[in-house]
């Protein structure tokens, strides 16, 4: 999968769903190969950017965070319906992850009265309903069970290496290919070997 | 005991036998509408009326035709099977309706209440082995079954006959394993007869557990003797000294009648030590399951009578070679033992004259579902689903087959254009479906066929063990997608992955449960997709 | 019983007498991928994931308990085999609450390490999201339902290895639970004798060391089967 096929620069993107943006935090954890990306491509929409509206025609982009309010399900639904391909980024986007621990509980209600009331240590209320305040969805969902995703980052967070890994194939850059970047085993060797087996 | 006191114990049975005879069926499908207090009702009304000199009242087990229970039969001639043309069975009798009945008697005519039409195609098809004696010996009376021929199988084998030979007219007459399966019993005997150990042991799988299914319950009802003849018959020509009848917990009366044939069979020798004074030793106990339907899988069977979690553990080894407590070990199902009497009393040749050329014999249904006539049939291998459907069921009241399933959780759904299909055990499985027990549900146009594969999926999901995940987890994942499908939701994705998982749980579970959980869903797909994708939507909704 | 020679993936290879196609496979440096099994304890065949092709068997078999023949021909690794075993990873995945970041053995989880090795990067069924316990009432060790596989190794290891059959499994099928003693808290069991062993032996995070922290988990299965070989080999080198 390859977006440099176009003639003019790519545009990639980044979004940031149902998550603690550690993704976005292990993204700028590119340092300097951030000016290479910019060389290569236009960032045209992300956290770190100031652009209000996610744009047409985007060629690629990475979604931090699971699905879990309804401002979450307007934007995805947006982004797949404007990018060609769209990469799961990290473990919440891929599974729910931690965002996903409150679907045991059920429905928001129990679940905003699990954090609100029962945990509070004093004067516990629910939060009052407020056209700002996003409503959450009857359950956490990993991306891929909204919309269709072409590939999946996994990590929490997944390591910056990776991160170039996946965008450099995305953009058609030529490397060895010394790591897979649809499943790059390379990051993740130490969990191979340490198992005890 | 020997044959001339078997002979002399059926003579006085026949001999204390009054002119007419009044049979009440108090097998579990009558019981359930109320045939004991018609029981009881017949007993008090026959004394009351001052016939008791020449009427027995007797509680008999199934008379087949179970959807007009309670089923009562007046025969007379003493009730002999070869005087039974003018015999009358009263259909759907109610505790009231007793008095019409014996006024009857003693008016000589007929009471007016239904009676079932003994020609119909219900009954002459039917084609009695297994149940030859159902409906007809009294099963909590053991001389009633010597008089109907029953223990002269087991003495002429065990006076006759070497266990070579025993194995040879099994093995001959074609006999295959009435569980579902097929194996051939022959086949299986032998494995044991010549698998060495110091103990051996020979196990009937009573754990009937298809939804729909009771024709192993409706046997040991009607007739426990015939089970316990073929165990022994087996024991001797394996080498066995023990045997387990492993019989479900939700058939109590089905217990307590195995209890009451155990004990008569023993007080007269017919089961335990030096049996018919021959040097054959061979006790029988029962195991009571405790709801697994997974029990009836044979390794987990066995580790319920070992007291242990009733899970299924990888085969190979086969119990022939590491069984109960490592033993080697015969497990076959009611229905098959209770094929083994009769095969030898009559012979091999006789039994393979009976079916198809690779299915010998009868099969037992239970005929349940959407048609006329439900309730137990026995009919010869090889006669047609059209046959049992629209001859002996009589078809569906108001409305047209659609699918008949076959061998519940396990089989599969076959469809109106497949009814000339033979019953035999490979033209089932090339259908897709499988012969099974033999539960038969008729299904009508109104039925929903995503519905039922989703209806089996939950059944297997809810007995599957957990010991493998594939079964474990993958019927929970198919439940879900039937139920997704069902509800207007999934798209064809989900459809594909359905189908990813059916192939994957069928080829990867441990046992046989898991390995045929996707059938029911393989086989509507098979004959009826359309169904499915007529209920898919292109865009795919939160759920 | 003999040294047998067979075929594992198209190599001649030999095996030790008695060895299962796992074992025999492992002796010539094929790996298979397991989860149930556990050096030093009975096989149980429960996980499916060592299933293999045998020539001439219609059915696959599990690896761990199909006893390596002469003249085998075997295949471990094919495309078929490993979608599958890829669909029962993420059945598992599926099944409980696998929190990889906030799990004590992150990065040293079997079940995580299978996923990787086969390339499972994302989970196509649906999510259970189950309400499950945590036990910490055992004043050393916890167990935490949600990371469990329902492997059983914990009650195999405790029962043959420790002789205390203090786990075992409660229920049936998705609603299977390992349980202590007859289902009371762990802290309550009489059996219990607090070796270890059923925490070495979990192949996830479910059965913890208490006061570990996110990946500080490691497992010692060495002691496993260092016990087992005391027990049976009489040999008692670590």
């Amino acid at each position: 999968m390859s977006v440099s096929e176009n003639k003019r620069r790519p545009r990639i993107a980044t979004v940031w769903l149902a998550g603690c943006s550690g993704c976005h935090m292990s993204f700028l954890d590119l340092d300097e190969w951030l000016f290479e990306l910019a060389k290569l491509a236009d960032v045209v929409y992300s956290p770190v950017a100031d652009v209000k509206e996610y744009p047409e025609n985007v060629d690629a982009v990475l979604v931090e965070g699971a699905v879990a309010n309804e401002d979450n399900l307007e934007l995805i639904r947006k982004v797949r319906a404007r990018t060609k391909a769209v990469v799961s980024f990290g473990d919440c986007a891929v599974t729910g992850n931690v965002t996903a621990l409150r679907n045991p509980l059920g429905d928001p209600e129990n679940v905003l009265k699990r954090a609100y009331i029962e945990e509070a240590n004093t004067g516990g209320r629910i939060p009052s309903d407020h056209p700002l305040v996003p409503k959450l969805l009857p359950k956490v969902l990993p991306v891929h069970q909204v919309v269709k995703v072409d590939a999946f980052l996994w990590g929490c967070p997944p390591d910056a290496a990776r991160i170039r890994a996946v965008l450099e194939k995305l953009l058609g850059v030529e490397k060895p290919a010394e790591v897979d970047a649809i499943n790059p085993a390379a990051g993740q060797e130490t969990a191979k070997t340490k198992d005890g087996e | 005991m020997d044959q001339n006191e078997l002979q002399a114990i059926a003579e006085k049975e026949r001999k204390s036998r009054k002119p007419i005879r009044v049979s009440c069926c108090t097998a579990a499908g009558c019981l359930s509408s109320n045939s004991q207090a018609v029981l009881d009702n017949l007993r008090a009304e026959v004394k009351v009326a001052a016939i008791d000199g020449r009427v027995d009242v007797c509680s008999v087990g199934c008379m087949k035709l179970c959807s007009r229970g309670p089923l009562v039969r007046v025969a007379d001639g003493g009730g002999r099977r070869d005087q039974l043309k003018d015999a009358v069975l009263y259909e759907s009798v109610q505790p009231d309706d007793v008095a019409p009945v014996i006024r009857a008697i003693v008016d000589g005519g007929r009471a007016d209440i239904p009676v079932a039409d003994r020609s119909h195609p219900f009954f002459s098809r039917q084609k009695p082995i297994v149940l030859e004696n159902c409906g007809w010996v009294e099963p909590e009376r053991i001389e009633s079954y010597i008089e109907a021929g029953g223990y002269r199988a087991l003495h002429y084998v065990l006076r006759e006959m070497t266990p070579e030979q025993v194995l040879k007219e099994v093995t001959q007459s074609g006999l295959r394993g009435r569980g579902g399966a097929g194996f051939p019993a022959g086949v299986k005997w032998a494995l044991v007869a010549k698998t060495p150990s110091d103990k051996k042991y020979v196990v009937c799988n009573a754990d009937e557990g298809d939804p729909g299914a009771f024709m192993d319950r409706s046997v040991l009802e009607s007739d426990p003797h015939r089970v316990l003849e073929g165990m022994a018959i087996a024991a001797y020509a394996v080498g066995a000294a023990q045997g387990y009848i492993y019989i479900r917990g939700e058939y109590p009366l089905a217990i307590n009648r195995l209890q009451t044939a155990i004990r008569s069979a023993k007080r007269m020798g017919l089961i335990g030590g030096h049996i018919m004074d021959s040097p054959f030793d061979f006790n029988v106990d029962l195991r009571i399951g405790a709801g697994a339907f997974v029990c009836g899988e044979e390794t987990a069977l066995m580790a319920s009578i070992e007291g242990k979690r009733g899970a299924p553990t990888p085969r190979p080894p086969y119990p022939a070679e590491h069984g109960l407590w490592g033993h080697s070990t015969l497990i076959n199902n009611v229905e098959t033992l209770a094929n083994v009497a009769p095969i030898l009393r009559n012979g091999a040749d006789w039994f393979a004259s009976v079916g198809t050329e690779k299915s010998k014999g009868t099969k037992v249904f239970a005929l349940a579902g959407k048609i006329r006539n439900t309730g137990l049939i026995e009919v010869p291998m090889g006669i047609t689903l059209r046959e049992i459907v629209e001859d002996m069921g009589d078809g569906i009241p108001d409305g047209r087959v659609k699918a008949v399933q076959t061998g519940g959780p396990s089989g599969g759904c076959i469809p109106t254009e497949h009814l000339d299909t033979p019953v035999d055990y490979e033209s089932l499985a090339a259908l897709g479906s499988i012969m099974g027990s033999g539960g038969m549900i008729v299904m009508d146009e109104k039925t929903n066929m995503v519905d039922v594969a989703r209806f089996f999926m939950e059944f297997c999901m809810d007995e599957s063990c957990g010991k493998c995940i594939p079964c474990r987890a993958g019927t929970v994942q198919m439940h879900g997608l039937l139920q997704k499908i069902c509800d207007g939701n999934a798209t064809p994705d989900d459809l594909a992955l359905l189908e990813d998982l059916c192939d994957m749980v069928r080829h990867t579970s441990l046992c046989g449960l898991g390995q045929t959980a996707p059938n029911p869903v393989m086989s509507t797909l098979r004959f009826f997709r359309h169904e499915y994708e007529n209920l898919l939507r292109k865009e795919a909704i939160l759920t | 019983m003999t040294v047998t020679t067979l075929t594992i993936n198209g190599e001649l290879v030999s095996a030790s007498p008695g060895a299962s196609v796992l074992e025999a496979a492992r002796e010539n440096g094929v790996e298979i991928p397991t989860l149930c099994e556990l050096e030093g304890i009975s096989s149980a065949g429960a996980c499916r994931l060592c299933l293999v092709e045998i020539s001439g068997t219609p059915r696959l078999q599990p690896a761990c308990v199909t006893a390596a023949t002469e003249g085998m021909e075997v295949q471990t690794d094919s495309e078929r085999l490993n979608r599958y075993r890829r669909m029962i990873l993420e059945l598992l995945f599926a099944e409980r609450n696998h929190i990889c970041p906030v799990c004590v053995a992150n990065g040293h989880c079997e079940l995580q390490s299978r996923a990787i090795e086969n390339g499972m990067d994302h989970v196509r069924f649906s999510y259970q999201h189950p309400d499950l316990s945590v036990d910490i009432t055992h004043e050393r060790f916890g167990i935490d339902q949600d990371r469990c596989i329902l492997c059983t190794r914990c009650v195999r290891v405790c029962d043959e290895l420790e002789g205390a059959h203090t786990w075992d499994v409660a229920g049936r099928g998705t609603k299977s639970r390992v349980i202590t003693d007859l289902n009371q808290p762990w802290g309550e069991s009489d059996t219990c004798t607090s070796c270890a062993k059923c925490v070495e032996a979990c192949p996830t995070g479910a059965i913890f060391r208490k006061g570990s922290s996110v990946g500080e988990m490691e497992h010692r299965r060495d002691r496993i089967r260092f016990i087992a070989d005391a027990r049976k080999k009489k040999e008692w080198s670590p």
